[in-house]
């Protein structure tokens, strides 16, 4: 218990954990400032004056075709020709119900739709500040002399290397809880005066909530793959070379290599996709250069889906191979 | 006495591409209660590797190892508590004052904070301890690396090189420590290169080279066996001292040729001479050992001596060894 309140001192006195953790939250507030902006609430009058400027775009159209259909007729046998169709009926005027309204309403911020996308931000910011704390936490003592000078107080390898991690996760925990209910609370604000809480069912809820959860799994295991990777290096640099390295040879090298082969459904090894899978519980990958030919759709793309499971899966393997690595190292190798 | 620290035919190997070093090969070292131990060998002769070893840093290939009667590193999480160390050069996070380092220190080993305080006195750094460690100068970290062994109050204070980088002053001051804390009952094991320095404070001293004892025991003995035991030897006038000396080379003995007596530099029993001569009927007036410091002797033991118009090498020590023993 002393050596998991001293290495929570710890991590609170780093400057380091202060600093990112305050750009983590402005970057958050600007993240809400700016969607309260770009947003408004919509009512009667908006809709009307939505459905207004439908009308009007209709007619506006209606109008450039019939003169672009004078045209044509007009420039037939002449060298502008070529610039229409050979048959000018081919220019069709448009239809109203292509028009639909909605299309004009200014942007407003639907809760049950457009938060997802906010709890995914939450936790990809998180997740992003949990691997860089977690690598300099164990990172810069593992450089400066830190850590050997307390093994030399505390001669237990795994309890200190464990204790460490665990007061990380513990620590990303708290803070993606909390944060996570200001979030919600704040975009539900937010959604009240620049937009809509309607159709916020139980069913609703939990599904956010559940999806939140999601994100607190993403942040932890984000803070423990930075920790694990700085602990086998013993420097910070070591993880943020080897995810720089991973992000150079997979995101845009291996991504390149496999178009390049015309590999199936390429965006299933890249890391966005596995993202969006654990967040948004699936995503449905096609590929546009397959024909899955049938009499009733006619040729329509394969399609893969990753779901949420195949998503963790991965998640909980990263997290045991390199935590058991660092373990493992710990452990073995003489602390010189 | 009560050993406080027991080594018995440490080994620890390293392993490369390049092939294998042994860094301890067999090493035996013993600490007495309540003596300042003094812990000498030449760079790269093993001694940070030992302290390392003992402090479940590193681990032995093989050997044996105990701290207050208990085998460690098998039973080093009890015994932690009573050791204070600082090994090498010392290192701290540089972002952090003395006084958080310490304090974060005491939190994990349950120690209280105003003992932070105290040893901030002690060593120097009580007006400095606000102060971010990455502004100290090399002795001031030093010092915060004593403050950081004395923290827990231990039984066993082991300290490497704590006089590196130190001032004059400051060096005066952490002998006076060293002699305070072995009179409170503290058993102070000190490595050094400033020989000086340990022959005026040790009791004992154990000299290590590639990673084997050459010597041990109170800093006299030590003197006189390896002053090598070099001895003085002076025959009765008018005895063939030629005659006698080429009978002792004969023997193995190093002889250097002096105007009036010569002396015998590898006699490990001087005994040996007296007998080998009085065979020959030539007696000794005088036989007496040779008094040396504690540099010659270190550097006679561990073969370090600078040789005229050579460059050593770090690893390279001459065979140890002695005739007559």
């Amino acid at each position: 218990m002393s050596l998991y309140r001293a290495e929570t001192r710890r991590l609170f006195k780093r400057r380091f954990t202060k600093l990112f953790l305050l750009g983590a939250v402005v970057v958050l507030a600007a993240v809400a400032v700016s969607t309260f902006l770009t947003n408004e609430s919509v009512g009667p009058e908006q809709i009307a004056a939505a459905k207004a400027e439908a009308q009007a775009q209709f007619e506006r159209d209606t109008q450039q075709v019939e003169k672009d259909r004078a045209s044509c007729e007009a420039a037939k046998g002449t060298a502008q020709a070529n610039q229409w169709p050979p048959d000018c009926a081919q220019l069709t005027a448009p239809r109203l119900e292509n028009y639909d309204y909605e299309w004009y309403m200014p942007p407003t911020f639907i809760f049950r739709e457009s938060f997802p996308d906010m709890a995914t931000t939450l936790a990809a910011l998180l997740a992003l500040a949990a691997f860089i704390i977690g690598a300099s936490f164990v990172g810069a003592e593992w450089n400066s002399g830190g850590m050997m000078n307390l093994l030399l107080w505390r001669p237990q390898r795994l309890r200190v290397l464990g204790t460490k991690l665990l007061t990380l996760l513990l620590t990303f925990t708290a803070i993606t809880v909390v944060l996570s209910a200001l979030w919600t609370g704040a975009f539900y604000l937010l959604a009240e005066a620049r937009g809509s809480t309607d159709s916020m069912t139980p069913g609703a809820w939990q599904s956010i909530g559940l999806m939140e959860l999601r994100g607190l799994a993403l942040v932890l295991v984000a803070g423990a793959v930075g920790f694990g990777l700085a602990s086998l290096g013993r420097h910070t640099a070591m993880a943020l070379g080897v995810t720089v390295g991973a992000l150079i040879v997979f995101q845009f090298g291996l991504g390149a290599v496999l178009q390049l082969a015309k590999v199936q459904f390429v965006d299933a090894f890249l890391i966005p996709a596995w993202l969006i899978a654990w967040m948004d519980k699936e995503i449905t990958l096609e590929d546009y250069n397959s024909c899955d030919f049938s009499s009733v759709n006619g040729c329509q793309p394969e399609t893969l889906t990753l779901t949420w499971t195949m998503a963790g899966s991965l998640l909980a393997g990263l997290f045991v191979v390199v935590v058991g690595a660092a373990m493992w190292t710990m452990r073995s190798r003489d602390i010189t | 006495m009560t050993a406080v620290l027991e080594i018995v035919g440490l080994r620890k190997t390293y392993r490369s591409r390049k092939g294998t070093r042994k860094a301890l090969d067999g090493f035996d070292m013993t600490v007495d209660a309540g003596q300042v131990h003094g812990f000498l060998g030449p760079n790269g002769s093993g001694k940070t590797t030992t302290l390392r070893t003992l402090l479940g840093l590193i681990k032995p290939n093989g050997g044996r190892m105990a701290i207050f009667g208990k085998e460690v590193p098998r039973h080093l999480a009890e015994t932690a508590g009573l050791v204070g160390a600082i090994v090498e050069s010392p290192q701290f996070f540089g972002n952090f004052s003395a006084q958080d380092t310490l304090s974060l220190l005491a939190d994990a080993g349950n120690v209280r904070r105003q003992r932070v305080t105290e040893v901030l006195e002690l060593v120097g750094l009580r007006d400095r301890g606000k102060e971010r460690v990455k502004t100290y100068s090399l002795g001031m970290k030093q010092r915060l690396a004593v403050a950081s062994a004395l923290l827990k109050e231990p039984k066993l204070l082991i300290l490497d090189e704590p006089a590196n980088g130190l001032d004059p002053g400051g060096i005066r001051e952490m002998r006076s420590l060293m002699r305070n804390l072995a009179a409170s009952g503290m058993t102070v094991v000190l490595s050094s290169h400033i020989l000086g320095e340990i022959q005026l404070i040790c009791d004992e001293v154990t000299i290590i080279a590639a990673g084997r004892r050459v010597a041990s025991g109170s800093v006299a003995s030590v003197l006189a066996t390896a002053g090598g035991g070099k001895v003085r030897v002076r025959l009765e006038p008018g005895v063939d001292t030629r005659g006698a000396v080429e009978l002792l080379r004969a023997n193995g003995a190093q002889v250097t040729v002096e105007p009036d007596h010569f002396t015998v530099g590898n006699a490990g029993n001087p005994a040996q001479i007296t007998r080998i001569l009085a065979e020959r009927q030539i007696y000794v007036s005088e036989l007496s050992p040779v008094s040396a410091d504690l540099e010659s002797v270190f550097l006679e033991l561990t073969g370090t001596a600078p040789v005229e118009g050579q460059n050593r090498q770090v690893d390279q020590t001459a065979a140890v060894g002695g005739w007559g023993q």
